[in-house]
């Protein structure tokens, strides 16, 4: 039900795919644990208090938004909602103190659809009436809310096996100590049970994550107990704590940022002399989000359809079993290869990634690019000492300004590929870009064009910019600078606009919802006087004072002027005269308008000012439908 | 609208001192109907009008007057080696002529001649004046006749002294044309560059986008937007069917394909085309939307380039950049547009700015393009300024994982020594070294896998049951490391080599050999073997064996080590004879496993340590018993020619000089196996 009728068309659909898509093996099925505890309700205080809102504010702003492009990315990961430390209670298990959320339609755990995601963004308007928030864990009762939430995340992640799937629960929680409020003998059993459970969770496979909130006067302190449950020490510790969250957009950036579930795509061996291999992850960090495959539905039941592909032999009309021969015409013969051959030329090498050598950075030009590159990090799993190698190669290249030359043989592909060396980028939002390597795909001589010499000059050297000119476009860049540009900062206006549009659909709306497109320039800004006049500056340095005017008198020109418009006006003029000579109506009625010829035909077209191409029957309907008939 | 026609004319240098690349230069494919004349010099004989008319111009052999390229005669050329030094300035006026003969000036034409010399050879002097002057006239007369020219020159190494005057006057000469002329000089220095600058293809330029560049709704810059890059995708093939009768000579052979659309639950239901509609899929939801409906409600964009802002170059990376590139050029002939551009170029580069854009190509199109333009500046005098425009990624596009911190592994960081170790070693493998032109510039290495197929259909259509061809020594150099580079500086990949260890991880699931170890090439390598079977010969691997005390058990991975590491424990007696009975063990399981001979080096490589272990340890018995057993075991299977190979590699029986306990003559040794065939007991 996944074809994409246009992709059947395509002759290596696979190539293009494997590139694209991520291999989709696994999918995630994940829990999100939210804790709604009163503690969650509390602001986040934010030292300019200038942004405000609730903890429980930025867990559900996170999460709808991940569910959003959740829904255009991974058609396939299911995902269930479910708050703990809750006035009222709906689960399967029956247990106090846990909701899970979900709207008609859908189980528990399952696809995110349109209407979970709408109901669950503005869930915090009822929240309070219909869902309620109290403390679970309270002295004189045995209550445990968190244990009850394992619990129930670990029955909803029953399904699914575990080989075909990951498995995750994810706790969002501001309260660093869950069991404070406990002592003594209540306290200690309560932590052992529920660490217990826990273990018990993954055990089956399933993978705990904790999502902290801090706040500027009180850090989450993970030591208090969720580094025991998580089951963390040392070095991992240090990584899991997020920098101290400072502003409301920051943190919703890291949790947003850490929802996803970061998926390889393949390992690659990457030899680096004869003999040494190691092992890398490759990654798809960029890559185009196209709107989502197509399928062809009965407009009468709304039913999908099957796609049937058959080859049928042109000559004998038979139908042709399994994988025909292929052929190449050459030389007025037809060369026949077998699919085996084609994938022997195509394999090049043997290894799936090759070092060649090293060179400066900037031998890597604007130019050197066709597809989107894929980020490569080491993995020890199968080779132990592939990251340590990987690391001493990575140092040196960033230290001596070096990019890693290499041969990336796939069986769809085979290109030479630079690595280049990226260094940790992290700020208060977290990390911006993490260490690694880029791999970019190279272009071969056949993909170069050399574009520049299509208009070579014949005579005398082109003109160049004086240095005021120069001068005069340096005071227009500082003009219109964009200090602080991310590529992130755009949404794609297509893509926003065919959502929103299914949205509409899906849900049964009537109005478009409002769109706004980002990538239109800042008119405003534009017209700003500073800004206004450096471009004016700049006009009048490269174009001269009188440029408007001289542009207009040559458009001008251009419209009268020019040989062909006079020639093409002359003709238009001569088959109007010639038209007017026959009676079209006449013709038409009697239907002899097939007597003429295609030169009599042609007058009436370029009288009329209609396209004169084609034989001479669509001429003649041409006309007819031009007179209503 | 008719494509521009382009008349060519190839010149060909077929001189002594280009005989070992003339195969390479065979490889010229030419277009369908491109017109194409070849021209070749250095010849022994003379053939050209030039000559029968006014004398002179020898050595120069029109082998292919210019016309239309049919199929028929898209044969790769089979150039005949010249016995005479070539003299280029000659070629050039012989392919000027014909150009000159045989199109009337008025007929739009692209008229090129494509010049592939080294440039070598003296050129003749001229009956008056200098050479230069003679240059500078043919120059003239190109530009005239709208003649251009495109020099190829090759030269692999430098040449002698006494050759030097030689090519530096050859150098000046050439580059009059290029300044007098609209002309175009390459050099390049190795095979694989040579067959990366002859292009299989020149592919009609057609322009993206031809507007207005709006800095602002009142400055505009007229700019032209072609393709830069562009993959040069593997052609389609068609399939064919055999259905048709032999005799049938009419028979097209074409495989029609043919789509029925069927209901999932009612198999035998064909939809027709018209009651179908397309869903689109959001979350488990498909909402059917027909193509009126969508057309309304598409977003129709105006065409427009515009700018949104400049911005410090380092703040996009270079790894966003999406897809194939563009480049901005000024409208050919508008000086303003061209001074605008090269202004604003050269601020850019200056201040080292980017400049960020929205594109919409077309009028109409919903699609909406957000990208950076570089400044590109020319170096040649008479090509304008120009910018480079790279597509960026929307925030849709970003997957923002996250990963650890590489210095937060702190079991896996590496020593000051490995790190020096590395460091020398990317030094090493420099491919920009100062005497050569950079290695492997995507400019002039061609597509391996293009360059392999065509050799293949060209093969194939001479003779329909030949073999793919081995990948040549110039495409080699593109998938592999430069041998040359790396056996100049054994001394550091070897310090590289033993400074990391790699380890198979044991609670990991057994590998396939090929996933980790070096897998040999197919090309250099065939002997040794597919992927996957028993042993490899390759034992330079870094895999370094546990520390000599703990080995208890020889394994697959190093045998020999694991075998000399036991050998050498003298914790206990028994670990000599353990590791001997293993080793003999490990042999047998090793050859009897073998498929095709493919382990025997391996074997060999065991036996041998096998022998001098038992010498060392004066077992001489131990390891005669154990030749003599295999040959009895083997010698009427196929495994005798194992048993043939010993000989060749020093295995023989252990002999009483070599160990005091052998009861065997040096002679009788020696004579292993032959002595045994012999005398079968």
């Amino acid at each position: 039900m996944d074809l994409d009728p246009e992709g059947i068309f395509r002759d290596d659909s696979d190539s293009d795919a494997e590139f694209h898509e991520e291999k989709e093996a696994t999918k995630d099925l994940a829990v999100y644990l939210i804790d709604a505890s009163p503690k969650m309700f509390a602001p986040v205080t934010a030292p300019d208090n200038a942004e405000n809102g609730t903890y429980f504010h930025v867990v559900i702003d996170c999460i709808s938004q991940s569910l959003k492009s959740q829904i255009i990315n991974r058609l396939n990961d299911e995902v269930a909602l479910c708050f703990f430390n809750t006035k009222e209670k709906k689960n399967l298990q029956d247990l106090n103190g846990v909701y899970v959320f979900n709207v008609e339609e859908r189980d528990f755990l399952d696809q995110p659809t349109a209407k979970l995601i709408k109901e669950f963004s503005s869930i915090e308007n009822i929240f309070m009436n219909n869902i309620g928030s109290r403390y679970g864990i309270l002295p004189g009762s045995r209550d445990n809310s968190l244990y009850n939430a394992l619990w129930v995340a670990q029955a909803l992640l029953r399904k699914g096996s575990a080989k075909t799937a990951s498995k995750r629960i994810l706790i969002f929680t501001n309260e660093d100590d869950p069991f404070g409020s406990m002592t003594g003998a209540i306290k200690a059993d309560m932590i052992r049970t529920t660490l217990q459970r826990a273990e018990d969770a993954k055990d089956l496979g399933i993978s705990l994550e904790l999502l902290p909130l801090g706040s500027l006067d009180e850090e989450f302190n993970l030591s208090k107990f969720y580094a025991e449950m998580i089951g963390l020490e040392g070095d991992e510790l240090v990584q899991y704590l997020p920098s101290a969250n400072e502003k409301l957009m920051d943190m919703k950036d890291q949790l947003r940022k850490r929802i996803f579930n970061k998926r390889k795509v393949r390992t690659l061996t990457f030899s680096i002399i004869n003999g040494i291999s190691i092992q890398v992850n490759t990654y798809a960090l960029i890559r185009p989000t196209l709107p989502g495959a197509t399928i062809w539905l009965d407009s009468v039941t709304n039913l999908p359809l099957k796609i049937e592909k058959s080859l049928i032999c042109a000559d004998t009309g038979a139908l042709i079993e399994g994988r025909p021969k292929l052929f190449h015409s050459y030389k007025n013969q037809r060369v026949l290869f077998s699919v085996d051959q084609i994938s022997e030329i195509k394999k090049v090498s043997n290894y799936h990634l090759r070092l060649l050598g090293f060179k400066p950075i900037d031998c890597l030009k604007d130019y050197h690019n066709l597809r989107p590159s894929t980020f490569i990090f080491p993995t020890d799993e199968e080779i132990i000492g592939s990251t340590r190698i990987f690391i001493a190669l990575y140092r040196s290249m960033l230290h001596l300004k070096r990019f890693a030359l290499a041969f990336y043989g796939s069986s769809s592909s085979s290109r030479l590929v630079a690595l280049v060396a990226q260094d940790e980028i992290v700020n208060s939002g977290g990390q911006l870009e993490p260490a690694g390597m880029h791999m970019i795909y190279l272009p071969y001589s056949d993909d170069i064009r050399d574009a520049e010499q299509y208009h070579i000059s014949v005579d005398a050297a082109v003109p160049r910019a004086s240095d005021d000119q120069i001068q005069k476009a340096s005071a227009l860049m500082k003009q219109i600078n964009l200090e602080n540009f991310s590529v992130l900062q755009f949404a794609n206006p297509a893509l926003q606009r065919h959502y929103g549009l299914l949205q509409v659909l899906a849900l049964d709306e009537d109005e478009m919802p409002d769109f706004k497109d980002e990538t239109l320039p800042d008119e405003k800004g534009l017209a700003r006087r500073t800004v206004f006049h450096a471009l004016e500056d700049f006009k009048v340095a490269v174009y001269g004072q009188n440029h408007d005017q001289e542009e207009t008198e040559h458009m001008a020109a251009k419209a009268s002027g020019s040989e062909a418009t006079r020639k093409r006006k002359m003709i238009a003029n001569k088959a109007t005269g010639e038209s007017a000579k026959y009676d079209w109506e006449d013709l038409a009625e009697n239907g002899k308008l097939k007597d003429l010829t295609v030169v009599e035909l042609k007058f009436y077209l370029t009288a009329h000012n209609l396209p004169v191409t084609g034989k001479k029957d669509a001429l003649i309907s041409r006309i007819l439908t031009h007179m209503g008939k | 609208m008719a494509r521009n026609k382009e008349a060519m004319i190839f010149l060909i240098d077929v001189g002594p001192s280009m005989h070992s690349v003339l195969p390479e230069v065979g490889k010229l494919i030419f277009a369908k109907s491109d017109l194409v004349g070849i021209v070749l010099f250095g010849t022994k004989d003379t053939n050209n009008e030039l000559e029968k008319e006014v004398g002179g111009y020898e050595h120069v052999f029109v082998l292919r007057d210019i016309g239309v390229v049919d199929e028929a005669d898209l044969e790769t050329l089979n150039l005949p080696r010249g016995t005479f030094p070539g003299d280029f300035l000659d070629a050039i006026v012989v392919g000027m002529d014909m150009l000159i003969k045989k199109f009337n000036p008025k007929e739009k034409l692209k008229k090129c001649l494509h010049l592939i010399t080294n440039a070598q050879c003296a050129t003749k002097e001229p009956y008056e004046g200098t050479k230069v002057d003679q240059a500078v006239t043919i120059a003239h007369q190109m530009n005239a006749q709208g003649i251009s020219l495109n020099c190829l020159i090759f030269r692999e190494k430098l040449w002698g002294v006494e050759n030097q005057q030689v090519i530096d006057e050859n150098d000046k000469l050439l580059n009059q044309f290029s300044q007098q002329a609209v002309a175009n000089i390459v050099h390049v220095d190795s095979t694989t560059s040579l067959l990366g600058a002859i292009k299989a293809r020149r592919i009609n330029p057609v322009t993206i986008f031809r507007g207005d560049l709006e800095l602002s709704s009142t400055m505009k810059i007229k700019v032209w937007v072609y393709k830069k890059t562009a993959e040069e995708k593997f052609p389609t093939l068609k399939k064919y069917s055999d259905e048709a009768p032999t005799r049938d000579k009419y028979a097209t052979h074409e495989v029609k394909v043919d789509f029925e659309y069927k209901i999932m639950e009612d198999p035998d239901k064909i939809v027709p085309p018209e009651q179908r509609i397309k869903g689109y899929r959001y979350g488990p939801q498909v909402v059917p939307i027909s193509a009126s409906e969508w057309e309304a409600a598409k977003v129709k964009l105006k065409k427009s380039v515009k700018l949104l802002g400049f911005t410090k170059a380092s703040n996009i990376s270079r790894h966003y950049y999406m897809k194939d590139v563009n480049i901005f050029i000024p409208e050919p002939g508008n000086t303003k547009a061209i001074i605008a551009v090269s202004a604003l170029a050269r601020a850019m580069q200056e201040k080292n700015r980017s400049a960020i854009l929205r594109c919409v190509w077309r009028e109409g199109q919903g699609k909406v393009v957000v990208g950076v333009l570089t400044p590109n500046l020319s170096s040649v005098d008479k090509i304008p300024d120009s910018f480079y425009f790279n597509v960026l990624p929307f925030a849709e596009d970003v997957r923002e994982f996250q990963f650890p911190s590489l210095s937060k592994f702190s079991s896996c960081q590496p020593d000051e020594k490995q790190q020096e170790a590395a460091d020398d070693f990317v030094k090493m493998l420099d491919l920009t070294s100062s005497n050569r032109k950079e290695l492997l510039q995507p400019e002039y290495t061609p597509n391996p896998v293009l360059a392999q197929f065509y050799r293949f259909l060209d093969l194939k259509s001479k003779d329909p049951g030949s073999d793919i061809p081995e990948l040549d020594n110039s495409l080699k150099k593109i998938a592999e490391p430069d041998f040359d580079i790396l056996s100049r500086n054994k001394s550091i990949t070897n310090h590289f080599e033993k400074q990391f260890e790699l380890k198979e991880n044991s609670k990991k699931r057994k590998l396939s050999r090929h996933a980790w170890r070096g897998k040999p090439s197919v090309s250099d390598e065939k002997e040794v073997g597919k992927e996957g079977e028993v042993p490899e010969t390759q034992s330079a691997s870094l895999v370094k064996a546990l520390p000599s005390t703990n080995v208890e058990k020889i394994g697959d991975l190093n045998p020999v080590q694991d075998f000399e590491a036991m050998m050498k424990r003298r914790d206990s007696s028994k670990w000599t004879s353990k590791a001997i009975k293993e080793m003999k063990s490990y042999i047998i399981y090793l050859l009897e496993n073998s498929f095709e001979g493919h382990s025997y080096q391996k074997a060999i490589e065991c036996l041998i340590a096998l022998r001098e272990g038992c010498i060392l340890e004066q077992e001489p018995r131990e390891f005669n018993d154990f030749l003599l057993d295999m040959c009895k075991k083997w010698s009427k299977t196929d495994l005798a020619d194992f048993l043939s190979l010993m000989p060749s590699k020093n295995i023989t029986l252990i002999s009483k000089i070599e160990a005091a306990d052998s009861d065997l003559t040096e002679a009788a040794a020696k004579n292993f196996p032959a002595t045994f065939n012999e005398s079968p007991d």
